[in-house]
């Protein structure tokens, strides 16, 4: 009875997509908007990274809400192991060492690449979340190779501050300066360049900072608390 | 191309099924990242670069990292 029901829910639901998306002319011609950010987009924002010049600049405000769901994300996690109590780390048995070896390679740079990735947001693929996210996944690496370390919480939550606020501070500094929140009031200088594109690369730094510190502070909660 | 896409739906497919059959939540776990690195390299093939490195990372690396922590504070096998 309960399957019946399901296979004919999925039914309604793939007969109500296949409709909607029926309608929509896929590859064929753009949409106003696509058409406006393509034509002028690097002119009107200085980032080559169309997907950058509309995350962090047409649409900067879905972004911050998007940073800020994270962050809750991130609260929540903690939350849950808060109440824990403090946990009782015995000996644990030690990473082989092709992993401890490996991790003192790489560690460095997957360090370096996420840096690079959301330094480079507004010239190439990739920006503060990715960025964050390999950085992330560097420290990882290092909780499987050294598994008696833990992070430094504090360290993680002033980074985690800093970034949010940094990126709060030039919304409000564009408010100040240009008249709307989170407006690109800097130079756009010359597309290409590593500092171009004005406000972006700043965001960028603040979110891939931000986004590192949160997630990585999501697996120490997971891992150190065992 | 469309050869290569075809391979990587179907193996997608098939991952995506494995995961919700799977009792053992931990190779549940392992098929649910295939479909995530899958998932990648085709966002990668459909010159969706930045959503690739993002679906990679966050999809594939972290949260396959996040979900097994979790099946070992808890359960590993679906009653």
């Amino acid at each position: 009875m309960r399957k019946a029901a399901a296979v004919l829910l999925l039914a309604v639901l793939a007969t109500g997509l296949a409709l909607a998306l029926a309608a929509i002319p896929f590859g064929r011609d753009k949409i106003v908007v696509a058409n406006h950010y393509i034509r002028n987009g690097v002119r009107e924002t200085g980032a080559t990274n169309l997907v950058t010049s509309v995350v962090l600049d047409y649409r900067a405000l879905d972004t911050l809400g998007e940073v800020t769901i994270l962050f809750v994300a991130a609260v929540g996690v903690g939350v849950i192991f808060f109440a824990e109590r403090p946990p009782q780390r015995g000996p644990r048995q030690a990473a082989s060492a092709i992993v401890v070896t490996g991790s003192r390679v790489l560690f460095p740079l997957i360090l370096l690449f996420g840096v690079y990735v959301f330094l480079h947001g507004h010239l190439t693929p990739g920006g503060g979340f990715q960025g964050g996210a390999v950085i992330a996944s560097g420290v990882l690496l290092l909780y499987l190779a050294r598994r008696e370390q833990t992070l430094h919480r504090e360290a993680l939550g002033v980074a985690e501050s800093l970034g949010g606020l940094l990126f709060v501070g030039i919304g409000l500094l564009g408010l100040a300066i240009s008249g709307t929140f989170l407006s690109n009031f800097l130079a756009k200088g010359q597309p290409n360049l590593l500092l171009s594109a004005g406000v972006i690369p700043i965001i960028y730094t603040a979110v891939g900072v931000k986004v590192g510190a949160e997630l990585a502070r999501i697996i120490g909660d997971l891992v150190e608390r065992e | 191309m469309t050869v290569l896409a075809t391979i990587l739906v179907a193996v997608m497919i098939a991952a995506a099924v494995a995961t919700s059959v799977f009792k053992d939540l931990m190779n549940a776990v392992i098929a649910c990242a295939a479909v995530s690195l899958i998932a990648s390299a085709l966002f990668y093939l459909l010159d969706a670069p930045d959503v690739a490195m993002a679906e990679a990372a966050i999809g594939a690396g972290l949260s396959t990292a996040i979900f097994a922590l979790a099946i070992r504070k808890t359960e590993r096998y679906e009653a």
